[in-house]
């Protein structure tokens, strides 16, 4: 049987008392929502890894639903790369390097400055780690991370070049939070197909990549470096276009991919 | 089983469904039922947040000050909401990709607040326990009929499997694409809705107004 609801008379409706249940709700709540994070952190962050590494595999266009990923993944030669010179650093052991850490600690971190931080990186470690794929010892494609703001947060990706540091292969997010159903195309197989074939710099090395409102028309003359926007998430797609246009640039893998357009692949 | 905690438990599935009857929980209703898997792990997270929510709000009703009541129901419902999220991130990676923010909006999900505040305050504990897997289940009904239907005729799958060839792959059917835009799921709903309300007349609400003949010389 149903009780009568608000009994007048109840002991907690003083001010101490409800003071003491807010004091023991929150309590109480705070450790279970701790507890769990805590406890569920280890699982999580394999997941994230695995799930970068899937994503290194299907942008490197390796992703195979029969084999594992960690096997396949044998088949990526990670890099890490001073981005000021565009050298190839060999004593930073790349798999114990962690970009994302690394951005963190004022020593291993450049301030991106304001008048070029289009994509809000902040600052941004002074070492990359990129993924190389080989054919017979020759170097195919190269993977770079790439991160920037799009309407909501940060959107984190890879992009994939051939090995002439220029033609893009493939793009992908693996982290974003875009709306959904609007700027989450950036996430969808038919956007990302868009992509293949396009070309990330003009004749003088300036980045051109972007991606443009509506439809790329036929007769643009920059055709080859733009990419259709979705109507509804403009935002979202100059999120990507700064993203590109930062990491594409000077201060981001531009001297590294002079260097690879220059020859120096290996 | 006694006749209260039977009805505690199974009125919700049709009699007294959420999403039928009352109309609550339609957004992610709409949002994630284009394909049944993600579906089947937002009833399971949503049976498990108003399951748990209802047991802890009953425990706690002698004490719970009038003044604070909702705001330490949502309280409760937002912890147990996290809680949920991070065991999916946790244990379903890929589900919990697609279903994005849709597990913490079951914060905001009128069932749970709902069932709290309507029946949990005033109820014992197991009683709240069994509103709580009732309204889950009720729930779940919906939204496994809706997606089901939404991935049969949308890309002719259940749970990614083949159920009916795709034109596009040499076979037969051709998948409606409206099935997986959100409005499709407005009208499965209604649907859903009407075929209830023409086998349980009873939930059909009395008319507010009612438009009565006007003889054609009464309006000149």
């Amino acid at each position: 049987m149903p009780e009568p609801t608000q009994k007048p008379g109840r002991k907690t409706d003083t001010v101490i008392g409800t003071l003491l249940v807010a004091f023991v709700v929150s309590l109480v709540c705070s450790s279970l929502v701790a507890s769990a994070a805590v406890v569920l952190k280890p699982r999580q962050v394999a997941n994230a890894i695995l799930d970068m590494r899937r994503n290194i595999l299907e942008v490197a266009g390796l992703l195979d639903s029969d084999r594992d990923v960690d096997e396949l993944f044998d088949g990526i030669e990670p890099r890490v790369v001073d981005l000021e010179t565009g050298a190839y650093v060999d004593d930073i052991d790349p798999e114990a390097f962690d970009p994302v850490e690394a951005a963190k600690d004022p020593a291993q971190s450049v301030e991106v400055p304001a008048a070029i931080d289009i994509a809000r990186v902040g600052s941004r470690a002074k070492h990359a780690l990129v993924y190389l794929l080989r054919r017979d010892g020759e170097v195919v494609k190269i993977i770079l991370p790439v991160s920037g703001y799009g309407l909501w947060s940060t959107m984190f990706g890879f992009l994939a070049l051939e090995a002439d540091g220029n033609t893009v292969a493939d793009i992908t997010f693996y982290s974003h939070g875009e709306t959904p159903g609007l700027g989450d195309f950036i996430a969808k197989p038919a956007w990302r197909e868009l992509w293949q074939g396009k070309r990330a710099f003009d004749e003088s090395g300036d980045p051109k990549l972007r991606v443009v409102k509506g439809r790329v028309s036929t007769d643009d003359p920059l055709a080859d470096y733009h990419v259709d926007g979705v109507s509804g998430a403009t935002l979202t797609g100059n999120g990507v276009t700064n993203m590109m246009q930062y990491w594409l640039g000077e201060h981001g893998y531009g001297p590294y991919l002079r260097n690879i357009q220059g020859g120096e692949g290996t | 089983m006694s006749s209260a905690a039977k009805r505690a438990l199974l009125a919700p599935v049709v009699d007294d469904n959420p999403v039928t009857l009352h109309v609550l929980g339609i957004c992610s209703a709409l949002a994630v039922t284009t394909s049944l898997l993600p579906s089947l792990y937002m009833c399971l997270a949503l049976t498990v947040v108003a399951t748990l929510a209802n047991t802890a709000v009953s425990m706690i009703r002698h004490w719970l000050p009038n003044s604070i009541r909702i705001i330490v129901q949502m309280t409760i419902i937002a912890s147990l909401v996290i809680v949920v999220d991070e065991s999916l991130k946790a244990f379903a990676f890929e589900t919990s990709r697609e279903l994005s923010v849709f597990v913490g909006l079951i914060i905001t999900n009128c069932i749970v607040l709902g069932r709290t505040e309507s029946f949990a305050s005033k109820n014992p504990v197991g009683l709240s326990f069994l509103d709580g897997i009732g309204n889950g289940l009720g729930y779940s009904v919906i939204l496994i009929l809706v997606a089901s239907t939404r991935e049969l005729l949308g890309s002719g799958t259940l749970l990614g499997y083949t159920v009916f060839p795709q034109v596009a792959d040499g076979g037969w059917y051709n998948p409606n694409g409206m099935m997986l835009l959100p409005p499709s799921a407005f009208f499965v709903i209604g649907l859903i809705i009407w075929a209830v309300r023409t086998w349980k007349a009873e939930q059909v609400e009395k008319a507010e107004f009612r438009i009565h003949e006007v003889h054609r010389t009464e309006a000149l």
